[in-house]
């Protein structure tokens, strides 16, 4: 109990490091981006020269780089993540719209790469065919030297949803940890045992084969989030979703930097989440065997 | 050595052999336009046909295939010597010194890689010669690439730090400095070698994706990433299928690779 709320502190202190680093960075390049010392309200010819110098004096106060850092930091904490450079719009506001797509789009790809993923693994130490095993190793083996980017190029040529060129995209790579997994389990003398008895499939694989790969599997499923976001960037600049990858995308190629950091730390900070969580769920299910 | 292995030296060795020797295999410079034959389907002038522009597609290919095998091994060399340096010192050097070079690589390893590159990419001028982008593209790969290679090391070197061996050298009064660079990092060559070869077919890769993203390498430049673009015009596979020669090639080449690696990923753990 105690090592588990260790390790919970240890994960909520990457996280908030992660976002003080995140901050820092994101208001250095606010600070570098150009404009940064220049307001076009000045040249406003209805202003007269009092509010002038008010808008001066407020910009003034940005010039003292530890202030502008706390006053970034608190604007940040209380949701104002600043202006698209490129879009003119908050940041907020263009996060806020295209996160449901990115999140549907990531949700379902993992599904089906999991789902193919367990499947193929499954099968191949249940078949213990060594052409099935050849015939999948070449398959995920094909895919892993295939770039996201042609993947998602394909999924527009063969009309197919990016849902699926993500699933594509991260299913060579856990499949890869799970087939091994599953297989070196399923070797174990008590299970080439239980089989000999005559154990059913189903019972070996609930009460001897799961508990055993699960925290492993938990691992890979965290690094999977990571994968898929990275794969997010591709499908959707290429396939035309307007979601997250896409906006990071139009950021980068119009060198809209607040924009493309602030995203850049929404995205680790999930990819972070992901892993704590499948770190201390992971944790959670050794314990309970243990 | 395996068949399969010989397999991928072959071919590797044949690819490489044929992009060193373009100048002398291509018809014409990767940037002669033939303006009378723009979008030329495959000919005995021009094996491959030629791009929107009309240039040769079949020199552009042996052209992009020098840049991406010559600059991805170069920038996986950075990477290993980074890792070597950050991952290798902290292991050996042990304590807080560990503790703090791991969190920083567990921090950039949550990053997803696309992400970071597109950033760290999008920070550098976009305007710039093609030689330039060349450069500016796989010395990034080279300088963000080494934190997984460095997780590894500062492993192995950690391990190496309380062997029995060190500690008898350390008792008998051998330097520190000389501990690390005569004792210690002989010893990280196994893994050194592994994590350089991983690094290679990882880079071409991520030069393609950057390459179809359009944030790597700039025209008239080829690399596999440009050559790539080209797909993103096509309505069916089965239009112009000689445009489909570069994604096979990439393909093969990092197959080859990781043919090769099989072995040497056991090695890098």
């Amino acid at each position: 109990m105690r090592s588990l709320r260790w390790k919970i502190a240890g994960h909520g202190l990457a996280l908030v490091a992660t976002v003080l680093l995140g901050g820092f960075l994101s208001a250095t390049l606010v600070r570098l981006a150009p404009g940064f010392d220049v307001d076009e309200r000045e040249l406003d010819p209805h202003l007269n020269a009092q509010s002038v110098q008010a808008l001066r004096d407020a910009r003034h106060q940005d010039g003292n780089v530890f202030k502008f850092y706390f006053s970034y930091m608190n604007r940040a904490a209380h949701g104002d993540l600043g202006t698209s450079l490129a879009l003119g719009q908050p940041v907020r506001t263009l996060l806020r719209d295209r996160a449901p797509l990115t999140l549907r789009l990531l949700t379902m790809g993992l599904g089906l790469a999991w789902l193919l993923t367990l499947t193929l693994a499954l099968s191949a130490a249940w078949l213990r065919l060594s052409v099935y095993d050849t015939m999948t190793t070449v398959v995920s083996g094909t895919f892993l030297c295939l770039p996201a980017a042609v993947l998602a190029l394909l999924s527009v040529l063969w009309n197919v949803p990016g849902s699926l060129a993500i699933a594509l995209i991260v299913f060579p790579h856990t499949y890869r940890y799970a087939r091994n997994l599953v297989v070196k389990a399923y070797s174990r003398p008590h299970i080439i045992t239980a089989r000999a008895k005559g154990l059913g499939e189903a019972r070996i694989l609930f009460w001897h084969v799961l508990p055993v790969v699960t925290p492993q599997l938990l691992a890979v499923a965290g690094v999977s989030v990571s994968l898929a976001a990275g794969a997010a960037i591709p499908v959707e600049a290429l396939c035309g979703l307007a979601g997250i990858g896409q906006l990071a995308w139009q950021a980068a190629l119009a060198r809209d930097l607040p924009l493309l950091v602030n995203i850049t730390i929404l995205v680790t900070l999930v990819t972070l989440l992901a892993n704590s969580g499948a770190d201390v769920i992971g944790h959670v299910v050794r314990g309970q065997k243990a | 050595m395996s068949f399969w292995r010989k397999l991928a030296c072959v071919v590797l060795a044949l690819v490489l052999g044929a992009s060193v020797t373009a100048s002398w295999l291509a018809p014409a410079g990767y940037a002669k336009q033939y303006r009378e034959a723009t979008n030329a389907p495959p000919s005995r002038t021009h094996w491959l046909g030629t791009d929107e522009i009309g240039r040769d597609r079949f020199a552009r290919v042996l052209y992009g295939t020098r840049i991406s095998l010559l600059l991805a091994p170069a920038a996986a060399l950075l990477t290993t010597l980074m890792a070597a340096l950050i991952g290798g010192l902290a292991g050996y050097l042990g304590g807080a010194w560990a503790r703090m070079a791991m969190a920083v690589t567990d921090l950039f390893l949550s990053l997803p890689w696309l992400f970071l590159l597109i950033t760290a990419r999008a920070l550098m001028p976009l305007n710039v010669s093609p030689l330039v982008s060349v450069l500016v593209t796989f010395l990034l790969l080279g300088l963000l690439g080494w934190t997984a290679a460095a997780r590894v090391l500062c492993t192995t070197a950690g391990a190496l730090r309380t062997s029995d061996f060190v500690r008898q050298a350390r008792a008998a009064g051998l330097p520190g400095r000389r501990l690390f660079w005569v004792h210690v990092v002989p010893n990280l060559k196994p893994v050194l070698y592994a994590q350089f070869w991983i690094s290679i077919p990882v880079f071409i890769l991520s030069e393609a994706n950057l390459g179809i993203l359009g944030l790597g390498v700039a025209e008239p430049m080829p690399s596999w990433g440009s050559l790539l673009k080209e797909l993103e015009g096509l309505v069916s596979v089965g239009e112009e299928p000689w445009k489909f020669v570069p994604l096979i090639l990439l393909v093969v080449v990092v197959t080859s690779f990781q043919l090769l690696l099989s072995k040497q990923e056991e090695v890098a753990g």
